[in-house]
């Protein structure tokens, strides 16, 4: 699987190359800069991205606007996307070309090594990975709007853990439910969401954008 | 905007119909003057009975209304601004508002004003208003008549620029130590949260690390366990300093600016918002992070005591001014006391001779209007 980094920390950059490797990626380049970025992410079209948000030269959100025109120039190329923060507004931004093959973590959970790399490989996938942290955001706010107001709680709570990218048998392992429940509670939410039948992982991807453009 | 314009451009000379009829409300002024001042000397004679201190601030609103009507006829006529002269009345009772009255310089403005208006004001209106009436070249003498008159009267009217200066140094004064006690104390808070939060962590993180590094060879399950609270304790740390961060300069200010950073507030707010914020270019970085910890301050208000389902937030840059309004459609009520959530968004933006106004009747809606002038840079590429 050819990857693309682009992270300014040289530490980190090297860290996330030995890392990749040793689980059988192959990073076909590295950059440390937003312009260089885009570059290398229009040049190999790779089959996934990782990108910090934060790169010269502004030092502000370079990153997020390289893998933003990225995909807009390229539609569904996968990236995942790390940052000291998380915050909805870019969440929002990375979600709004109506593409999987998204993710946006913390750059702590680097630490937990097979779940991040599980996590390159759901997106890489076309799947999501949203950190638990904008899930926690999403909830802490009381005004859920229409459809979504007419989730149950349980069914708000699924369609969090689908938005953080995990699988049928994972939302069951950690609700303590059966799969055949996950299941149903999905089928529910995809029903109230109006959403197109269709693969079930498009699907996923399409109810975990109207989650977060709530 | 149309302040600003007003206060600049040169008056233009007035319609025939607004002559007229200023030369009426002078007139009027005249008369309504010559009723008042008996009332107000029987009232000062009365003080020494009881009777006479509800009269007297009774007759001193009554004047200051009086001066103010004149203070606006001049502004409508010369096109230059009069200021409010006034102090601001923050006394309780009556006699803590007579008090603050009685010592204020601009209530004897007033006083030798309704002199001059009383021995003018009345005869000026008449004669600008039977030239205009009877004389064929009334129709340009009474402008002019009537136009020095009130350049007189606004001169008797306006602060000396002694009293401007000393009162803009009062407030100088005023915001720079609050600024700086406000700047103390945040200090001190980082000091604390980094003391209590990160830097406990990393102790006990440090010293579980080296704990490992003795078990490694006796109890290689007990190192074990030892790394992952490391892990752990190392995780816990960084969100601290994420949250410490957020409290000192929200990154996504850094990145986007202010029309992001108040984008990104409404998003994470615990009510519905609705961002309408045009600007072009830059606000100084500190007026930013002010704007928007008023306006975070402002929504945080709105939703723990407003209980109001929805907000609003409006932004606009014109003529050298920041303008920001953040208004709910809660129950109202909202008053500033000392300490609390709206006086902090007053010393927050007094530091960059900003104000706020807060219109918050019982029953709602609650609107603050945030205004304080600043520049804008181009915007960075």
């Amino acid at each position: 699987m050819r990857v693309v980094i682009g992270e300014d920390l040289a530490l980190l950059r090297d860290g996330l190359i030995r890392l990749l490797r040793a689980h059988d990626f192959d990073v076909v380049e590295a950059v440390d800069n937003g312009p260089g970025l885009l570059r290398a992410l229009l040049n190999h079209q790779p089959d996934v991205a990782i990108v910090d948000v934060r790169l010269p030269p502004t030092f502000t959100d370079e990153g997020l606007r390289a893998a933003i025109e990225a995909r807009r120039q390229v539609p569904g190329l996968p990236i995942l996307v790390l940052s000291q923060y998380v915050d909805q507004l870019y969440a929002r931004e990375l979600l709004a070309g109506g593409n999987g093959g998204i993710g946006y973590l913390l750059k702590d959970r680097i630490s937990d090594l097979d779940q991040f790399v599980d996590a390159v490989r759901r997106v890489a996938a076309g799947g999501t990975a949203m950190d638990p942290e904008v899930i926690a955001q999403l909830l802490a706010r009381p005004k859920a709007a229409a459809p979504l107001a007419s989730l149950t709680p349980r069914e708000q709570e699924v369609l969090g853990l689908m938005a953080e990218g995990r699988s049928n048998a994972a939302i069951a392992g950690s609700l303590f439910i059966t799969e055949k429940a996950v299941g149903k509670y999905t089928a529910a939410i995809f029903g109230k969401l109006d959403l197109p039948v269709s693969e079930d992982d498009n699907r996923r991807v399409l109810a975990v954008i109207r989650y977060l453009d709530q | 905007m149309t302040t600003a314009r007003e206060s600049r451009s040169p008056g233009r000379s007035p319609s025939a119909t607004t002559s007229l009829r200023a030369a009426f409300l002078i007139a009027i002024q005249g008369l309504a003057g010559i009723v008042l001042l008996p009332l107000l000397i029987v009232s000062f004679a009365l003080v020494v009975i009881w009777v006479g201190l509800p009269m007297l601030a009774l007759t001193l609103s009554l004047l200051r209304g009086l001066a103010m009507s004149q203070r606006r006829l001049a502004r409508r006529i010369l096109g230059v601004k009069v200021p409010m002269p006034y102090r601001k009345i923050g006394g309780e009772g009556l006699l803590d508002r007579l008090q603050i009255r009685l010592t204020d310089p601009a209530t004897y403005r007033d006083i030798a004003w309704l002199l001059l208006t009383i021995c003018l004001g009345f005869a000026v209106g008449l004669v600008a208003m039977i030239f205009y009436i009877v004389l064929p070249l009334g129709v340009l003498a009474s402008p002019v008549i009537i136009r020095t008159y009130l350049t007189v009267t606004s001169s008797v009217l306006r602060r000396s620029d002694t009293e401007v200066m000393e009162q803009r140094i009062g407030e100088l004064a005023t915001s720079r130590a609050e600024t700086v006690d406000t700047q103390s104390a945040e200090i001190r808070r980082i000091e604390r949260d980094l003391h209590d939060g990160a830097q406990a962590r990393l102790v006990a993180l440090s010293m579980n690390l080296g704990l490992a590094e003795q078990m490694m060879e006796k109890d290689p399950q007990m190192s074990r366990e030892l790394l992952a609270e490391s892990r752990q304790s190392a995780s816990v740390a960084l969100t601290d300093l994420r949250g410490l961060v957020r409290g000192i300069h929200p990154p996504v200010l850094a990145d986007r600016g202010l029309v992001g950073g108040l984008q990104a507030l409404a998003l994470a707010a615990a009510l519905e918002v609705d961002v309408d914020v045009v600007m072009v270019g830059r606000p100084p970085a500190p007026v930013e992070s002010a704007v928007y910890f008023a306006v975070a301050e402002a929504l945080t208000n709105a939703a723990k005591h407003s209980t109001a389902r929805t907000a609003w937030i409006w932004l606009r840059h014109n003529a050298g001014r920041l303008s920001v309004t953040v208004g709910d459609s809660g129950v109202g009520g909202a008053v500033a006391s000392p300490g609390g959530g709206l006086h902090g968004i007053e010393r927050r933006l007094a530091a960059f001779d900003g104000t706020v106004t807060v219109a918050s009747p019982i029953g709602g809606p609650t609107i603050i209007a945030m205004e304080l002038p600043c520049e804008l840079s181009s915007e960075k590429i």
